[in-house]
């Protein structure tokens, strides 16, 4: 039993890692067809977005005493910065580049290599500003009306808005950066986020411990998955980007901005990946390549689940997770006992952590053979199909 | 041909500016003779950026004090060094053809260079079919004997041996059970192999081993595989690799497995810059071995440590690779001025036999081209630096390791022709 309940956990924990992470991409390759390689990135993005946050509630002395409190806010930091740069991503990028998928792989490669130089060679401080004037600039003109913005006047106002946003963001990377000194200079050293002291540790239970962090990190998941179901589901925009997935023209001549459309899918998107950030650096450190060691297994997990399908997607990650487990830690060997020698030495073979990759690896191969479109195909007419 | 041209003359200006801000080495003062180039090659880009550029640091530091003291003297002529240093991106291949470049078109008489055992099995033929010279100077799992490397860190009888052989001896762990993790590639393969042969001479067990593919930060499968083998308590020995660590010791930590709890863990890739990054609060009562502590209290190694942090900054810290690093620069201009010339051959005859104070105390260069040196095995305070534990007297390298399966019975010895890269003994 309490091998069952150990076992189950920490698939559940492994799976929920990469479902956090592929959520996003889910949503941006699934829904959109993207192939959005700079993904890895956004979630690199959301950790040091984590980090920054960090910093902040330990320097500024009337945020420390919330300072247990600062993973909850930085979930939503981080949400917001990587939302923000998904979106300014989409409209000077990707949107140029739909129904070119070999074309759009090649730029957001680029684009993630650009965003890893840049956290490494600008001081976290003037590259936050950079962000909050970027996010001021993109969201201003929703506020404003249009009226104002198209009247008379509109050009004076727009470029008031750039303006004015552009000093804000060098205001807030100055005051960051004479706030807290470690911002304030270019690194590529990998940082480290220190949990609160209340998420360290571990629950024992049934004579097993649970760490607290996983814990955590599988709520965080399962709230995000929720709400992504809810908003899809049940909202009016949901409702729009599923039209839109599902016949891109039709939608249009039904009055469905796609453009619009677009923005809000690839910024929940990208936004999600931000989330992942702050599960990641949980875990681990946070550096320019944490993104890079994620990238892969999120594809791995949309392709298995079946593109454009949420359910599929998350049954990938836990099953995913569930193997890893097994095999990488060589549960089966402790399950059964008395397994026939040479499929013990087998299995023996494969319970460790790269073998254990090799074999899961193997079986994904061997399972899109006989099902290429994933566990949960998409059914229905397809534009472009 | 206009827009040809036009790259050409673009090419050819950015490589001069390179070629510039390269060889902008110290500023001229006082009075030499005539100059000496010499190649460092380190990653500066990529993920060993970190790390390897520590090395930059210290080998730029111990080429300044050099020509502060009046630069290498041979046959009476000053020489002041300068240096030209080429990045090797963290890229294997990329530092083959960097080295063939340094020997080729800037015709340095050494390179010092390299961190990964990867990029210096990239670069060995190259140094070896040019009759070049290469000084490596992090600690390794030896089994290479080349005539054109000299290797300044620590073989694995110089750390693991003497750290194996604490942990099951006199740790709190005494007596224990072994579980070995690393980074998937070939420095903790070879390091656990001989770390196996050696806890069977002991009398030990080792009830599990387990590598994490490089990058790869999902450490709960040997968490739990921890857990089933070692469930008690006992000695875990980890080569993990750079950020890795910062996973398994958070990890770790939640999941119980703990000082307190019974667990101890002998590092071999943690150093004090490490130390800093992952936090002390993690690895406080854990252990590392190395020849180099920041806390050795003697003159020299505080020496070392103080003129480090003047020249980069007093946030910085020393290291291990860092000391060995400033050895090799130090002993290659004892042998040049030995030598009585930069010529390789000579320079390489002189090398062997050179001593040196260390700020680890002294070394002597060995006819295997590595050092003798101190081990050290320290505990990891709350301060982020070691408390030295054990030190041992100055230990002979072992080239090729007299617990490993595959080099038992065998040596290397470059000053007799006969005896050469791997004889028998």
């Amino acid at each position: 039993m309490q091998l069952i309940l150990e076992s189950l956990f920490n698939g559940v924990a492994i799976g929920s890692v990469l479902l956090i992470a592929a959520l996003g991409l889910a949503i941006v390759f699934g829904l959109m067809g993207v192939i959005n390689l700079a993904h890895g990135e956004l979630m690199m993005l959301g950790a040091y977005s984590t980090y920054i946050t960090q910093l902040i509630f330990k320097q500024v002395s009337f945020l420390n005493p919330f300072y247990d409190s600062y993973v909850i806010v930085s979930i939503g930091i981080a949400f917001l910065v990587s939302g923000t740069v998904g979106i300014l991503l989409e409209r000077t990028v990707i949107r140029r580049l739909y129904g070119s998928p070999l074309e759009t792989l090649l730029a957001t490669w680029g684009v993630s290599l650009i965003l890893q130089q840049f956290v490494r060679s600008v001081p976290l401080a003037y590259g936050s500003g950079l962000v909050i004037a970027i996010f001021i600039s993109l969201f201003t003109p929703l506020i404003l009306s249009d009226e104002l913005l198209h009247g008379a006047k509109g050009k004076l106002i727009r470029a008031c808005t750039w303006g004015v946003s552009a000093l804000i963001g060098v205001g807030t990377g100055g005051v960051l950066s004479s706030l807290v000194s470690k911002l304030s200079r270019a690194s590529a050293r990998n940082v480290d986020v220190t949990a609160p002291s209340w998420m360290r540790g571990g629950i024992d239970f049934l004579g097993s411990t649970y760490p607290k962090t996983r814990l955590l990190i599988i709520l965080i998941t399962l709230i995000s998955v929720l709400v992504v179901i809810f908003f899809l589901d049940k909202t009016a925009w949901g409702l729009r980007i599923r039209a839109v997935t599902q016949n891109r023209p039709m939608s249009e001549c039904l009055g469905i901005s796609t453009e619009k459309v677009d923005i809000i899918t690839f910024g929940i998107g990208s936004g999600l990946a931000g989330v992942a950030g702050v599960a990641v650096s949980l875990l681990g450190s946070v550096g320019p390549n944490v993104g890079v060691n994620y990238i892969v297994g999120c594809f791995m997990v949309v392709v298995l689940g079946g593109v454009g399908n949420l359910l599929g997607t998350i049954l990938a990650s836990l099953s995913i997770g569930l193997m890893t487990d097994l095999i990488g830690a060589g549960r089966l060997l402790t399950i059964w006992p008395d397994m026939p020698s040479p499929l013990a030495s087998t299995v023996d073979f494969f319970a460790t952590t790269s073998m254990a990759r090799v074999m899961i690896f193997a079986l994904i191969v061997l399972f899109l053979q006989f099902s290429p479109t994933g566990m949960f195909p998409q059914k229905g007419r397809m534009v472009e199909s | 041909m206009k827009l040809s041209k036009r790259i050409f003359a673009g090419l050819a200006t950015t490589s001069l500016a390179l070629t510039v801000t390269a060889c902008g080495g110290s500023d001229t003062s006082g009075n030499f003779d005539d100059t000496i180039t010499v190649g460092i090659l380190h990653s500066l880009s990529g993920t060993m950026a970190i790390s390897e550029s520590t090395l930059v640091d210290t080998e730029k530091m111990a080429i300044e004090e050099i020509n502060a003291a009046g630069g290498v003297n041979v046959n009476g002529k000053k020489y002041k060094i300068k240096y030209i240093v080429e990045d090797g991106a963290s890229d294997w291949p990329t530092f083959a053809e960097k080295s063939k470049k340094l020997i080729d078109q800037d015709g340095v008489p050494v390179v010092f260079g390299g961190w990964t055992s990867a990029s210096r099995k990239a670069m060995l033929p190259v140094y070896e079919s040019k009759d070049a010279f290469l000084y490596y100077p992090i600690q390794y799992e030896a089994q290479e004997c080349s005539n054109n490397i000299f290797y300044t860190g620590a073989t694995p009888n110089q750390q693991s041996e003497p750290a194996t052989d604490f942990m099951y001896k006199r740790s709190p762990a005494a007596g224990g059970d072994f579980f070995l993790v690393g980074s998937d590639y070939v420095f903790p393969r070879t390091s656990n192999t001989i770390t196996k042969a050696q806890v069977k001479q002991l009398g030990g067990k080792v009830v599990g081993e387990d590598y994490l593919p490089l990058g790869n930060t999902e450490v709960a499968p040997i968490i739990s595989k921890i857990k089933v083998a070692l469930p008690d308590g006992g000695i875990i020995i980890n080569t993990l690799n750079g950020d890795q660590n910062v996973a398994f010791f958070k990890q770790i930590q939640d999941a119980g497995i703990t000082p307190s709890n019974g667990y101890y863990v002998m590092n071999y890739s943690i150093a004090e810059e490490e130390i800093s990054t992952i936090g002390p609060e993690f690895l406080e009562g854990h252990y590392g071995a190395w020849n180099y502590m920041m806390s050795i209290d003697t003159p020299a190694s505080k020496k070392f440590a103080k003129s480090f942090k003047k020249r980069w900054g007093s946030d910085r810290v020393v290291a291990d690779p860092q000391e060995s690093a400033y050895n090799m620069v130090y002993l290659w201009k004892q042998a040049v001025e030995d030598a009585g010339t930069f010529d390789n051959n000579a320079v390489r005859e002189a090398l062997v036999g050179q001593t040196f104070d260390a700020p680890q105390g002294p070394v002597e260069v060995m006819p295997n081209h590595h050092l003798s040196q101190t081990v050290r095995i320290g505990e990891i305070n709350s301060k982020g630096g070691f408390t030295i534990l054990e030190e041992t007297g100055v230990v002979k390298p072992q080239a090729w390791n007299q617990k490993h399966p595959s080099s038992k019975g065998y040596a290397c010895d470059w000053t007799d022709p006969k005896k050469g890269e791997k004889y028998k003994l």
